[in-house]
């Protein structure tokens, strides 16, 4: 398989934007984009303990002037519904770049209730979401997102669909009985 | 164990003379002891996200590295997130001082009794997170040194024990876009 280049794409809108402080949950859709941000000394990357955290992290950069962003997994999200009340009340901005599981030849069941709720959950929750299929829509999705974010102030999240990122692989070959 | 500190002096001694300290306080009485020190635009009041108040400090503090962040909050709302404990630590902030007033219960709630009723210790999860300095104040002496060390660089996790009861409410704006617009505005970056 080839290495996708819409992570490094997604870095640069990333750097373009102004955005200083990457915050995440390890995820392996994620992960080229975290190797970047960890070697930048211009990036301030932070490992969260779980998503939540990274919203608040959010608002406090912009109470201090400065953008972030925040990497999960669609797992993650049911973890941040009452913190996104924050940057709400606060008309601050919030990007979140979600990959998503649970959708498209997921092998793991325990994905699935999370990953098939995550765009109802966040458009409840008043998060303007967008979802890229396509490796060509995503950099352009993604500086669309943030220019939305960080101007409008408002919270925007982008799904990376699990199409674009492919099932993840648990067996080598054959099917399960 | 002592009958424990008031929440309103023990607060007041620590901001007293510190007015370049940027203060993000949790929801509920750490707020109104924070007004009741009378508002500013350098205090950020969460009124709600419960959990997320350190997280908002380290937001700040690695946003505004040559400021002293501190944040003061309950031991319900720390209890909340005590992920961000290990989370603040590998990231390493410098100038974030966290202040728990720790009076065994949820004030708000009808004084239910929380976790450290129970024993459990916030400074040693603190320290077991790798904070370097962690501290349980329980006497004018501890509050005195804690005061000082906040004029130091380096990171600091502190408990204070006070008294269990209600002070009368001082209640700070509670508009989130307001108070952010106020704080941002005053440290120079409010946009048009």
């Amino acid at each position: 398989m080839n290495t996708p280049d819409w992570p490094d794409q997604i870095f640069d809108v990333l750097k373009r934007a102004g955005v200083r402080q990457i915050a995440y949950v390890p995820d392996a859709g994620h992960a080229r984009l975290i190797t970047r941000a960890h070697q930048d000394p211009s990036l301030q990357a932070v490992v969260l303990t779980t998503e939540e955290e990274g919203i608040a992290l959010a608002t406090g950069a912009w109470l201090g002037g400065v953008r972030a962003a925040l990497l999960m997994q669609s797992s993650g999200v049911g973890n941040c519904i009452n913190m996104l009340s924050l940057p709400a009340n606060c008309r601050a901005p919030l990007l979140m770049l979600v990959t998503m599981r649970g959708e498209w030849g997921e092998f793991n069941p325990w994905q699935v209730p999370m990953g098939q709720a995550t765009e109802a959950v966040l458009r409840a929750a008043d998060v303007i979401v967008h979802r890229a299929s396509t490796a060509g829509e995503v950099a352009p999705m993604v500086a669309a997102a943030a220019a939305l974010a960080y101007d409008s102030r408002v919270s925007v999240a982008v799904l990376l669909s699990q199409r674009l990122i492919g099932a993840k692989q648990f067996v080598t070959q054959g099917a399960a009985p | 164990m002592s009958a424990g500190l008031d929440r309103r002096e023990a607060v007041a001694a620590l901001l007293a003379g510190r007015r370049d300290f940027l203060v993000v306080t949790g929801l509920g009485s750490a707020s109104y002891d924070v007004a009741a020190c009378g508002d500013r635009a350098e205090n950020f009041y969460l009124w709600g996200a419960m959990g997320g108040t350190a997280m908002v400090g380290l937001g700040l503090a690695l946003a505004q590295p040559e400021r002293r962040i501190m944040v003061v909050t309950g031991d319900g709302e720390m209890l909340m997130g005590l992920g961000a404990l290990a989370t603040i630590a590998v990231a390493g902030a410098r100038n974030l001082a966290i202040v728990v007033l720790d009076n065994w219960s949820y004030g708000e709630t009808g004084g239910q009794p929380s976790h450290t009723a129970h024993r459990v210790d916030l400074a040693a999860i603190a320290k077991g997170c790798g904070w370097e300095d962690t501290r349980t104040i329980v006497d004018a002496a501890g509050l005195d040194q804690l005061a000082r060390a906040l004029d130091r660089a380096g990171p600091i996790f502190a408990v204070i024990r006070i008294a269990p009861g209600e002070k009368p409410r001082v209640l700070p704006p509670r508009d989130g876009a307001f108070l952010t617009q106020r704080f941002r505005a005053k440290l120079g970056s409010a946009e048009p």
